[in-house]
């Protein structure tokens, strides 16, 4: 609270970030957690609420005749542009914000004080909801091929590294200690994935301290040990996800990757996937090609290309399909490195494993996934996502690149992933918003230093409660495309922009009817309905025996009659809940600013009830960021799919007038 | 009949090759006979459960031939954007094949066309011919306003020949005045009646470019016309299709734009559509770069950028936007034109009205639509589909306007995906048949083209094979639910997306994509017949209920 030097300023100014003609005015709130606004209009309360965890960045602009701006950029892709009157009061935002978003130790992350309803027994189970260990014995582990090792009991072999690791049988420990002397952080190759069907196994670690030309035994046992462990392969790939050049950098360093003629059959590979600070800058620039305001067709395809994000997406995702392919097709082993094995490797395994496995694209899978390759393998989370203050340089987008590589595939093989789009962008907004603990330190050994399970709540069994939110409603188990390996396309025209994450608060740009919700819609009645039948059928199975009964018991004997009881059916009786139809979307639609500003002067459209066009709130926990974000979308749609035609008869001074230039 | 079959005759120099091997992506290997009718290029296996290759002619872009030895590759590029390779063993016989096929689909002979030849093998139902009369469409206008008639001014297509015979214009003006308008608007295309907004009783006009000149020639009947479709006090928009300069430099051909002083109850917006070969260009760009192999991120962008198609998609539908905008929001009445009036103008016009009017999501209201606002407007379908992305020869007229025309529907369709009664396969299905087909339906230029030719009489439509229910059941939408308000796309790039179904349809497997649209259909049939199931169950139920007095007593 003493970082609060405003607590209240009123008579702020919300722009709409595409057209700032549209504008909602209201009280700007800063609390402990969250900057709130408030519009003031008579009759709607409408709320926009922001994490302080969730700002990137906080700016003031110079201040113009209309007051004092100030933009706020969210992680998750939210751009606030707020206009306060007076300049002292911005200034005080401006310096609070900084503060409150800049968190300087783990104490003050939002997970640390965030307490929803639920009491400690419930939350203690939280965290038992997913189990790694679970994941392992269904991959068929430990085997006879494959044991867990206790070698990094107490992180005491590599820091980075979690305490139960699997490693091939035959790897001792002294072979298995001195090899991690020989890789970056102590990161000595371990299982990953493994795939009982043809023992092909996908192992991960850092890069080899070999320099020049230093070389270490232990280093090439192990090696040759994971090779062994695949009884039905001569070889296996060792795949450096760096580009040639920067690992050839590296062996001036004294590290560098493994030479072909002192490994025992390995077949060595470059897959050319930029480093964390090519792809930070990579996606700023898309992110402000996502900004522009009105950008034309060649604006935007040409920021595209030059922000290079696609071609990064596509070098993660051909390096997946080498992978999966080498497992699947040639049942060959793999070992996969970058530098120091937390960033590109953990994209690579992932997508590797998307594709290859079934179970990872199912929704408690994809957690589990998540739980394997990225927080119990050290992906620094805490420094990657900008948790708390720190180097600028260590933050990179490693994470959300997963993410797209899997709605890629989403958008290729629609029936084969049990989630939805909203199930991923659910999960990118938690990587940032510290609200649970799952993602918060960059590796196992910190959080258990932080008590993240003692004192925090977990992401995973939050989103196993709404799963209904977040299920795909074309996904069929049995599906012919749910089965097996995935061959997905990287042509670069199978490659799409993801509107969806990057400009997901321009509610304007998005498909104004889901076929995703009219098909949930569909089968929630489906269910209703066959449940009817169910009943319906019994029931009337029931009366016709009933009066046969009665026949044939009126004919031979006594006249007694029955009656069935009033009621005993009358869930039959019930129409179904009707579904109400098309989603009603055309209601809230009102046009864009396709005028270039010139149209004025005429009445401003009522505010349609757009909160329906988009996707349902999902504010199942009380005081959840997420439960504030659903409130602050349908807020901002308001704004942005108000009429353009505003009452505001003045032109837009900045608008382009070219098209209406009379002679 | 039979000079023409010698005359195809002639063409083929050889009908029939034994063991061709024909090459589709993402399908399997056909090694069969070749055979090449006045019409068709038949490849067939002579095996059950084979699929065939019928292709016709007109469907074919362009050829290219290369020779291996004395095996020969032929590849076949068609309008419809598929490419297909045939290897024939022996050069004589390839070299043949070749100049047959390239002969046979370069004739320009309008009625050699195969509509002139092909028997419908399906029972008519309702002809497609006398679907949408104008007569028909202007009863339902009728109902709604009176301030309109339809004039026989054109009966002979004299005063202008890219009109229809009828043509509504506003009841106060005779056909001599019409006479008068048509002098002074670009090919004589006055301004037409072409969209009545029920709501608010606003309407959409267009015309051809005034013939203002360089000296500023003014039409006062024109001026009067167009100001009879305004309310009292009120404004209304001319869209010129046109950017300013362009506008500009039409004056030194005779052309022009409405000048300010001429007509001060109108304001003018300029929109830049790109014509003729520049759309042609931007589509032949396009492809290739979706037929590019070099699996560069940077490259596949840069050429799509380059190919400014997807600008040109931004743009239509930004004027068509606008449009739609000045008369629903702005209750004001609308004029669109460019230079001829045929095709920018067409674009907007027809896209505003999907847009507004609910009643042209429907099937038959986009038929309805196509015939008014394309066929009967006057596009130049033969001379504009003529080439597509792949040929070699030097574009003349050809342009994908009416392409361009339904990729922007795709894009509505996208956004609004349960408010059209018909889906994406119909539309790619017109997009086949504006540039190949075996229904006379596109053929033609222009309604008194249509006439001469005698179409109705000798050709069957197009849609009197759609509009049956076997077609008309691959082609509706499962998402349908009839929405009555206007809807109003995004035109922001990022809501803009490649069509995918018509420029990738042959680049990669749809497999995938199509079980999805079937799981979805699926879902929704399951759902309708457990409705209809609970339905009948209550009936039962009720039935049994009042049958059975025993049921009832106590």
């Amino acid at each position: 609270m003493e970082h609060i030097r405003l607590p209240k300023v009123e008579n702020v100014k919300l722009l709409d970030r595409i057209s700032h003609r549209r504008r909602r005015v209201g009280t700007l709130y800063l609390t402990a957690t969250h900057t709130i606004f408030v519009e003031s209009e008579a009759g709607v309360r409408n709320e926009t609420w922001v994490l302080h965890s969730l700002v990137c960045s906080v700016d003031k602009l110079a201040a113009t005749p209309s007051g004092c701006p100030l933009l706020i950029h969210c992680k998750n892709f939210q751009v606030l542009h707020f206009i306060i009157s007076k300049e002292q009061e911005c200034h005080d935002i401006h310096l609070s914000l900084q503060r409150l978003s800049q968190p300087e130790s783990y104490d003050e992350l939002y997970c640390f004080s965030y307490k929803p309803n639920v009491d400690e027994k419930e939350r203690r189970q939280e965290w038992d909801f997913l189990d790694l260990k679970a994941d392992y014995s269904r991959m068929g582990l430990p085997s006879s091929l494959w044991k867990l090792s206790p070698v990094n009991q107490h992180y005491k072999v590599s820091d980075t590294y979690p305490a139960d690791l699997f490693v091939p049988e035959s790897a001792t420990p002294p072979v298995i200690v001195g090899s991690s002397k020989f890789r970056s952080r102590g990161r000595f190759p371990a299982l990953s994935y493994y795939c009982k069907d043809n023992h092909a196994a996908i192992c991960r670690s850092s890069q080899p301290l070999s320099g020049f030309s230093a070389r270490c035994l232990e280093d090439e046992q192990m090696l040759e040990a994971i090779l062994r462990s695949n009884p039905c392969s001569d070889f296996m790939y060792v795949v450096d996800t760096r580009p040639k050049l920067n690992a050839i950098a590296n062996r001036a360093a004294g590290k560098g990757y493994e030479n072909e003629d002192n490994y025992s059959n390995i077949k060595f590979q470059f897959v050319g996937i930029e480093n964390i600070h090519v792809m930070r800058n990579s996606q700023q620039k898309m992110l402000e090609v996502c900004e522009l305001r009105s950008p034309s067709m060649s604006d935007f395809l040409e920021g595209l290309e030059s922000s290079g994000w696609l071609k990064h997406i596509k070098a993660v995702l051909d390096a997946g399909i080498f992978i999966a392919k080498a497992v699947a097709e040639e049942g060959v082993s793999v070992l996969i490195h970058c530098s120091d094995g937390w960033d590109r490797t953990s994209q690579v395994c992932s997508v590797a494993c998307v594709l290859l496995d079934p179970y990872y694209r199912t929704l408690r899978g994809f957690m589990v996934l998540i739980e394997k390759d990225w927080v119990s393998f050290g992906h620094k989370f805490s420094h990657r996502c900008k948790h708390v203050v720190g180097d600028p340089k260590e933050v990179s987008p490693i994470i959300d690149q997963l993410l797209e590589c899997v709605w890629q595939l989403m958008e290729q093989f629609p029936c084969a992933f049990e989630f939805n789009e909203r199930f991923l962008i659910t999960i990118h907004n938690h990587f940032y918003s510290c609200q649970f603990g799952n993602f918060i330190g960059n590796n196992q050994r910190e959080r258990i230093e932080l008590r993240v399970h003692e004192r925090t709540h977990s992401l995973w069994s939050y989103l196993w409660a709404n799963r209904t939110d977040y299920t795909n409603p074309l996904y069929r188990p049995n599906h012919s495309q749910t089965q097996g390996l995935l061959r997905a396309s990287t042509s670069p025209y199978s490659f799409k922009f993801w509107k969806g994450l990057y400009n997901r608060f321009d509610h304007g740009m998005h498909p104004r009817q889901s076929v995703e919700d009219y098909l949930r819609a569909i089968q929630e009645e489906t269910q209703q309905l066959e449940e009817h039948t169910g009943e319906g059928l019994h029931y009337i199975r029931e009366v016709i025996l009933i009066l046969w009964l009665i026949t044939v018991h009126s004919y031979y004997k006594s006249k007694e009659k029955k009656k069935i009881p009033p009621g005993c059916f009358s869930a039959f009786d019930k129409s179904p809940t009707v579904w109400a139809p098309g989603n009603n979307l055309g209601l809230a639609n009102t046009p864009q600013d396709y005028t270039g500003g010139f149209i004025t002067g005429s009445p401003c459209q009522p505010k349609g009830p757009d909160s329906i066009l988009l996707p349902k709130s999902t504010n199942q926990i009380s005081d959840a960021s997420f439960s504030n974000g659903s409130d602050q979308e349908s807020g901002i749609a308001d704004l942005s799919c108000r009429s353009p035609l505003s009452e505001d008869s003045t032109r837009d001074p900045d608008s382009d007038e070219a098209a209406y230039s009379a002679a | 009949m039979l000079l023409y079959i010698m005359e195809f005759a002639e063409l083929i120099k050889t009908p029939r090759v034994d063991g061709v091997v024909l090459h589709r992506p993402f399908m399997p290997t056909v090694e069969g006979t070749l055979c090449l009718t006045g019409h068709h290029l038949i490849l067939s296996s002579r095996q059950d459960n084979t699929e065939e290759l019928w292709l016709l002619h007109s469907n074919i872009d362009s050829i290219e031939k290369r020779f291996v030895g004395s095996l020969g590759h032929i590849t076949v590029k068609c309008k419809d954007l598929r490419v297909i390779q045939l290897e024939i063993t022996g050069m004589e016989e390839c070299l043949n094949i070749a100049s047959s096929i390239e002969a046979l689909s370069t004739l320009d002979l309008v009625s050699l066309m195969y509509p002139f030849f092909y028997r419908p093998m399906f029972e008519v139902i309702e002809d497609g011919w006398n679907s949408f009369l104008p007569q028909n469409a202007f009863k339902d206008l009728e109902s709604m306003t009176d301030e309109w008639r339809l004039s026989e001014v054109n009966k002979d297509f004299s005063l202008c020949p890219s009109y229809p015979p009828l043509v509504a214009v506003p009841k106060d003006f005779d056909d001599e005045t019409l006479k008068k308008v048509a002098t002074f608007r670009h090919g004589g295309r006055f301004p037409v009646l072409s969209y009545y907004h029920k709501k608010n009783g606003m309407v959409m006009m267009r015309a051809g470019q005034p013939l203002t000149g360089t000296n500023g020639r003014r039409c006062k009947e024109d001026e009067k016309l167009i100001n009879a479709t305004l309310r009292p006090g009120k404004r209304g928009y001319i869209i010129d299709t046109r950017a300013i300069n362009v506008a500009q430099q039409a004056k030194a051909r005779g052309g022009g734009f409405e000048l300010e002083a001429n007509y001060p109850q109108w304001r003018r917006i300029h929109k830049a559509i790109e014509r003729y070969n520049v759309l042609q260009e931007s589509l032949i760009k396009l492809v290739e770069a979706c037929n590019d192999q070099s699996h560069s991120m940077d490259r596949w962008l840069s050429k799509l950028e380059a190919s400014n198609w997807q600008t040109n998609v931004k743009e239509i539908l930004t004027t068509a936007c606008l449009a739609a905008q000045c008369i629903d929001r702005e209750g004001a009445s609308v004029l669109v034109h460019g230079t001829e009036g045929t095709d920018s103008t067409l674009q907007v016009t027809s896209l505003a009205q999907i847009i507004l009017d609910p009643g042209c999501r429907t099937v038959k209201g986009f038929q309805s639509l196509v015939e008014r606002e394309w066929l009967q407007a006057g596009h130049p379908f033969q001379q504009r589909c003529a080439q597509s992305a792949f040929s070699n020869s030097k574009p003349r007229h050809e342009a994908p306007v009416f392409l361009l025309f339904l990729d922007c529907v795709w894009q509505i369709l996208r956004q609004f995906p349960c408010s059209f009664e018909f889906n994406e396969s119909f539309l790619v299905l017109l997009f086949e048949h504006a540039y190949a087909s075996q229904f006379g339906t596109f053929l033609g230029n222009s309604a008194a083209e249509r006439a001469r030719l005698c179409l109705p009489e000798k050709t069957v439509s197009l849609w009197s094979w759609v509009n049956r229910p076997q077609e008309l059941e691959r082609l509706t939408n499962p998402l349908y639910e009839p929405n009555s308000l206007v809807i109003w796309p995004s035109v922001a790039p990022q809501s803009l997306l490649l069509w995918e179904g018509v420029f990738l349809r042959w680049n990669r497997s749809s497999k995938c994509l199509d079980e999805a649209y079937e799981e979805m259909v699926h879902i929704i049939e399951y759902n309708k017949e457990l409705q209809t199931k609970v339905n009948s169950l209550r009936r039962q139920l009720a039935q049994l209920e009042t049958e059975d007095p025993l049921l009832h007593t106590p």
